[in-house]
């Protein structure tokens, strides 16, 4: 068999030349004739959504541009109300920008919760960038976010103390999901290795920790920690409120991630274990320089919705009565001269949201595509 | 001259201390009895070719080498540690033994070098550098050290399976397993990987190999092992096997070998 030679190269057929596809099928009309008006009913409806979405976005721009109203002097809301409807009322988001951003945070201290918002961002778009995943990070994160705490209570350095009732807005929101995340990840990991443990303890324990997390509703959680949990600790003592709140997030977080990494664990295949345990790899070298690696790529665009999902489930902590960003804008139209303007409130407010969500997943297709490349050939 | 020195080197073979034994090794599979009283002896430099039908146990056995699978029954001693559920002992047998699959099993998140760097700095404690330098050098020898750079998904399936071996070799194995090495490759890649395999044998490496190329097994075995159903039925050199089977079991195997070929 060895002895053989194959000849596979076929010889001396000469090569056509490489032609373009018709006219038609390339450029914008090509994509229109395909994608819009292949046949009589697609015409049909397009036609049709093109004219819902037209006069939606005419009505849109006139509400919302041409007939707005975009502030009022001291709280004189009588221009709002003179519009009846026909105009948004931006004024409302003018006066209480302030408010939806640092809830009641003393106000001559809102450059401290700004700040942090600013830190925030700040450590996502470095974090975010690859050339910074060094071991330096990890410092990097300590580091900010002790500056963060320090802004926030203050009470050294010069700065007055703001306890934490008085913390609220959106960086309530984004304390809770970077916090949140940032531990939950990490527990997921090792809930997630634990499950597929040899060991019947600990595979006993994360499979009981998944699956009791899983099977209550995040806002009974919540309750618990809040509610019920200052029961059980002795007489005066006190864990913030905010903490609680914080853990049980992280708890119900880790959860849900875990099962996800699992899913990834799962998805590799067996000869990857075994090429990493022939060559003589510890299990923590395998599970972190072989595992890992491939089973976290595999699992970025549910981790990442996992994410997104979290993010905007910290608004669930209004029932414990905590502000973060969507209770302030709740709490911003309770006065009365402002009742009756939420719908501009919410866009806005869904909109930050938007920023940060839509920010999160751009970020993780591009990831996706870049980690993936070398499945391609 | 050539006689002499051969002779010289089976000598030698024979007095060192066999690196592999295999003492009446029984393993099973729930109830399903997979191997069955499995016993060799391999010695240092020697190269053993195992063929058999599929599901005669013989990727089993060579699993059994460094635990990849574990026998329940019998001993196995690789270089005079005997393979039992310590795993300090584990760790010194892997280390001393490569493996080289028939899916080839590179890492797909690694570029070659890294795949061949990676045991080496975290299994050895070799300095990068250093390894990186190895790594080099034995992806020249099996020929394709301009694709160091590239990933195995880049690669055709010969390539990979080199990049294989090279990456088993740089951890400097004493013994090599190979378990159908070829079976998953083009036929006309199969020559580039024997031909790589057959250099490294001439290097004097013990091998096992399970295989069905019986050109290679002619060419560089000293020992056939055949086995079926979970059991060595012949063993002998290459020539006793194929020229003069003994059992039935052995000639109709072998015809369907020839027929298929």
């Amino acid at each position: 068999m060895s002895d053989l030679t194959l000849e596979t190269s076929v010889a001396k057929v000469p090569e056509a030349a490489p032609r373009s596809p018709p006219a038609s099928q390339i450029g914008l009309v090509g994509w229109l004739r395909t994608n819009l008006f292949s046949s009589w009913l697609n015409s049909a409806v397009t036609l049709l959504v093109a004219y819902l979405v037209i006069r939606w976005l005419i009505g849109f721009v006139e509400w919302g541009i041409v007939n707005a109203v975009w502030s009022v002097p001291n709280n004189q809301t009588q221009a709002c109300r003179d519009l009846k409807g026909i105009g948004a009322c931006w004024a409302v988001v003018t006066e209480k920008h302030r408010f939806i951003l640092f809830g009641t945070y003393p106000y001559e201290e809102h450059w401290r919760p700004a700040l942090c918002i600013l830190l925030f961002v700040g450590l996502y778009v470095v974090s975010a960038m690859r050339r910074f995943w060094r071991k330096e990070l990890a410092l990097v994160w300590i580091a900010v976010l002790a500056a963060i705490g320090v802004l926030m209570w203050g009470g050294v350095l010069g700065l007055s103390y703001v306890p934490q009732e008085r913390w609220g807005g959106l960086v309530i929101t984004l304390i809770l999901a970077t916090f949140g995340l940032a531990f939950a990840f990490p527990l997921a990991i090792l809930v997630a290795l634990g499950r597929r443990s040899r060991l019947p303890a600990i595979k006993a324990i994360c499979v009981l920790y998944v699956e009791l997390i899983r099977g209550v509703p995040l806002i009974s959680l919540l309750f618990m920690a809040s509610v019920m949990f200052p029961l059980f600790l002795p007489e005066g003592m006190n864990i913030d409120k905010l903490l609680r709140a914080q853990i049980a997030i992280i708890l119900f977080a880790g959860a849900y991630l875990a099962e996800v990494v699992r899913g990834g664990l799962q998805a590799l295949s067996k000869g990857q274990y075994e090429a990493a345990d022939a060559l003589g790899l510890s299990y923590w070298k395998k599970t972190g320089l072989i595992i890992l690696p491939q089973a976290l790529r595999l699992v970025i665009p549910p981790l990442v919705n996992t994410f997104i999902g979290f993010f905007k489930d910290t608004s669930l902590v209004l029932i414990i009565g905590i502000f973060d960003l969507l209770t302030a804008g709740k709490t911003a139209i309770i006065e009365p001269a402002w009742q009756g303007f939420g719908v501009e409130v919410y866009l806005t407010v869904g909109a930050i949201y938007f920023v940060f969500c839509f920010a999160m997943s751009k970020y993780s297709q591009r990831l996706e595509a870049e980690f993936n490349r070398h499945r391609r050939r | 001259m050539s006689e002499t020195l051969e002779h010289i080197a089976s000598a030698a073979r024979a007095d060192a201390p066999p690196a592999i034994v295999l003492d009446k090794v029984n393993k099973w599979f729930g109830t399903m009895h997979v191997l069955r009283d499995v016993s060799l002896n391999v010695a240092t430099g020697e190269r053993v070719v195992i063929c058999g039908p599929s599901g005669s146990g013989k990727s089993t056995t060579i699993r059994c080498i460094n635990r990849l699978e574990s026998h329940q029954e019998g001993r196995i001693l690789v270089n005079g540690i005997e393979l039992t559920d310590d795993v300090k002992a584990l760790d010194d047998i892997r280390r001393e033994v490569g493996m080289v699959f028939q899916s080839f099993n590179l890492f797909p998140h690694l570029t070659i070098l890294e795949n061949c760097t990676l045991a080496p700095i975290w299994v050895r404690r070799m300095p990068k550098k250093e390894a990186e330098a190895l790594a080099m050098d034995y992806l020249t020898r099996v020929r394709i050290p301009e694709q160091a750079k590239k990933y195995p998904g880049q690669l055709s399936g010969g390539q990979q399976q080199r990049v294989a071996i090279a990456r088993a070799l740089c951890m400097k194995p004493k013994i090599m397993l190979f378990d159908e090495p070829t079976s998953a490759l083009d036929p006309e890649m199969i020559k580039e990987v024997l031909d790589t395999m057959v250099g490294l044998a001439e290097t004097g490496m013990t091998m096992i190999c399970v295989t069905h190329e019986m050109g290679f097994a002619r060419k560089v075995a000293d020992r056939v092992v055949f086995m079926d159903r979970g059991e060595v039925v012949e063993m002998g050199t290459p020539a006793q096997v194929f020229e003069n089977p003994q059992t039935e079991r052995l000639k109709t195997f072998l015809s369907q070998i020839l027929r298929g070929h």
